[in-house]
């Protein structure tokens, strides 16, 4: 049974700044996400993660290359074609929440909502169907100044649940929380992979991360240099596809 | 969503909302009380042509003003327009700056105005004690009881002179004002003329009155043919023509309207810094905002929701404001006047300023960069 591609990113290369400042921080990028699956994206810190993450959550388009999502093509898409992209496809995940601290839990749900043209009652309806699904069905009302991390990230869940989209991404979603709260977001994250309509990726450092993921890219330099796939059952990470791509910089 | 996250946005930070609303109020306030002044004085000048029941004015040549007309026109002019199809009536009236002698010593100039009232032209309004009709009794002049004081005099039944005339007011006015500062008085035009110390066939002005279905352009044309060395205005032209006088050529209409543009000035640059200065500091929210998703569109509604309970906040506080020194100013020499015109602008206006105020604002929030909610 091979798995529906629901984004894939090809030969994505993708300078960053200007000038003598100007650092490739993607070297020549391929990568796809499957529906159901939740993919981990690891490596060290300037390895090019976050920028990945932009890239095929269409806020930045690559320097060279092409990511498409549900089919759709970035190819030429100016910032407000981007925006619908991911208006219609993604969920952001990011790791300092970025909730919005004057709305309340349902508010800042409804919000992500409200910017996709959605009628208020239903909005409300389906906010607070996220949220309960979340977890947080007591905490509707609170503002984020009154929640705790796992409880503010799992609003951020939500919010980017509640657009139904077909990609989550997750940008270190666990590295401001403690050891529980960060299990509970993953364990949440990978819950949601298991939808066969929607791919979750999560950026992460953390090895206590790895036993929620069916598959695990490894990122160095801004190449990707390995890949790892877990079995059906999940049990143990067995290296079905571990492919050393480095090879001269493009 | 769009206007409860700008309610939140702008009550998130009291004291620039405080700042916010100060500046517009003060704009408000400002723009107000110039605009007030301007109308007020507006309204002064050309009060006396307003209530004067006449279609033509028939002045002396060059005459720039309804306190400035000379008084040198004769029953032969006067005779020519009343033979001119089309009029019904021509009033004379006398008008001329006089010398008004306190009865305590010392003295202020005063605006002479001679009417007949019972001819149906230029009656004095607004008596609030004794009658007009007592203008007849002998050396009866009416005056308006906010210039008593300026006049030396406490009330009904005070005398005085007028240049070498005794006088005796008579009936009291309320609310005829004058820009010159100098008060209007009232009295018949023959007094007038003997106060004055002119023929007593002289007037300073005719004002005709035209026959119903009368085309008033035609008979202004046929009256000019019949008569030189004067000038034959609409009532409008006139009006005009006192408006030029006293507020453009004396400067005092320019200085009231560069008042009311500083306070705009004013308001939109205190609005626009501290709209700026919201918008940067919520810049990571609205990189979220677009990183889910919305439109710019979206992120300018909030913003211009926020410019707009902004204006309506500030022109609540700033009209409360400016009711109360408009209260203040009836009594005093320049009263402004608020009408619902000035009141509508004003909103017009402070909806105008503050827009204007989210360009810059606006302009910061398109240029975001959505990777920015990455780089924390
Ligand atoms: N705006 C930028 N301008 C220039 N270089 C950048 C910019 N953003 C990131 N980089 C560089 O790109 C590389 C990859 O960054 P990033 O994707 O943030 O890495 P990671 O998320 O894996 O830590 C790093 O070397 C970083 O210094
Ligand atoms: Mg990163």
């Amino acid at each position: 049974m091979t798995a529906q591609i629901i984004l894939s990113a090809k030969g994505v290369v993708k300078d960053l700044g200007h000038g003598a400042g100007m650092v490739r921080a993607l070297k020549g990028v391929s990568l796809t996400l499957n529906a159901g699956e939740l993919t981990l994206l690891m490596g060290p810190s300037g390895s090019g993660k976050t920028t990945l993450l932009s890239i095929l959550g269409c806020i930045l388009t690559p320097t060279l290359g092409n990511v498409t999502v549900g089919g759709e093509s970035v190819k030429g898409l100016g910032p407000e074609g981007l925006a619908d992209l991911r208006r219609r496809h993604i969920g952001f995940v990011f790791q300092s929440y970025n909730l919005f601290p004057t709305l309340n839990a349902l508010e800042n749900v409804r919000l992500a909502l409200d910017v996709r043209g959605m009628h208020r009652q239903e909005a409300h309806v389906r906010a607070e169907k996220a949220l309960r699904d979340v977890g947080l069905s007591h905490r509707l009302r609170n503002y984020p100044r009154n929640l705790s991390g796992g409880e503010q990230q799992r609003v951020a869940v939500a919010r980017a649940l509640a657009g139904t989209p077909s990609v989550i991404l997750a940008d270190e979603p666990t590295a401001a929380l403690d050891s529980e709260n960060g299990q509970a977001v993953m364990a949440l994250l990978s819950q949601l992979a298991k939808d066969k309509s929607r791919a979750v990726l999560a950026v992460t450092h953390d090895s206590r991360t790895i036993p929620f993921a069916d598959r695990i890219v490894r990122i160095e330099d801004g190449l990707i240099v390995g890949e790892e796939r877990r079995t059906e059952s999940r049990e143990n990470i067995s290296k079905i596809d571990v492919t050393r791509k480095r090879k001269a910089h493009v | 969503m769009v206007l409860t996250l700008a309610l939140r946005n702008l009550f998130h930070d009291r004291i620039r909302l405080i700042v916010t609303l100060v500046g517009i109020l003060f704009s408000i306030v400002l723009v107000a009380v110039q605009l007030g002044l301007y109308l007020g004085a507006k309204r002064m000048i050309v009060d006396m042509i307003d209530n004067a029941k006449g279609d033509i004015w028939i002045t002396a040549f060059g005459a720039k003003s309804f306190e400035e007309g000379g008084v040198i026109l004769t029953p032969r002019e006067r005779h020519a327009a009343l033979a001119t199809p089309g009029v019904k009536a021509v009033v004379p009236l006398v008008v001329s700056f006089a010398e008004w002698r306190k009865p305590g010593g010392g003295s202020t100039n005063s605006v002479l105005v001679g009417t007949d009232p019972e001819d149906g032209g230029l009656k004095p309004w607004g008596v609030v004690e004794g009658e007009a009709a007592s203008m007849a009794a002998p050396d009866a002049v009416l005056v308006d009881r906010s210039y008593l004081t300026d006049l030396g005099i406490t009330g009904m039944g005070a005398t005085a002179q007028i240049e070498q005339g005794r006088v005796r007011v008579r009936a009291l006015t309320d609310g005829i004002r004058s820009f010159t500062q100098a008060p209007y008085v009232f009295t018949t035009a023959n007094r007038a003329r003997a106060l004055l110390g002119i023929p007593r066939e002289n007037s300073t002005f005719f004002l005709v009155q035209l026959q119903p279905r009368a085309n008033i352009e035609a008979v202004r044309a046929d009256l000019k043919s019949r008569l030189s060395g004067t000038e034959v205005l609409t009532k409008t032209e006139f009006r005009n023509r006192s408006l030029d006088q006293w507020l453009f050529s004396t400067g005092a209409g320019v200085a009231l309207i560069g008042g009311a543009i500083l306070g705009l000035i004013v308001g939109i640059v205190i609005v626009a810094q501290t709209l700026y200065s919201s918008t940067k500091d919520h810049l990571n929210e609205f990189a979220t905002l677009r990183a889910l998703g919305s439109s710019s569109g979206y992120i300018i509604k909030v913003i211009l929701a926020q410019a707009a309970f902004s204006a309506i906040l500030g022109y609540i506080l700033g009209m409360s404001i400016a009711m109360v020194v408009v209260a203040f100013s009836v009594q005093t020499a320049l009263p402004i006047l608020m009408t619902p015109a000035l009141a509508v602008f004003l909103f017009a206006i402070t909806f105008g300023m503050c827009a204007i105020s989210a360009v810059s604002a606006i302009v910061k929030v398109t240029k975001i960069d959505p990777a920015m909610v990455f780089s924390r």
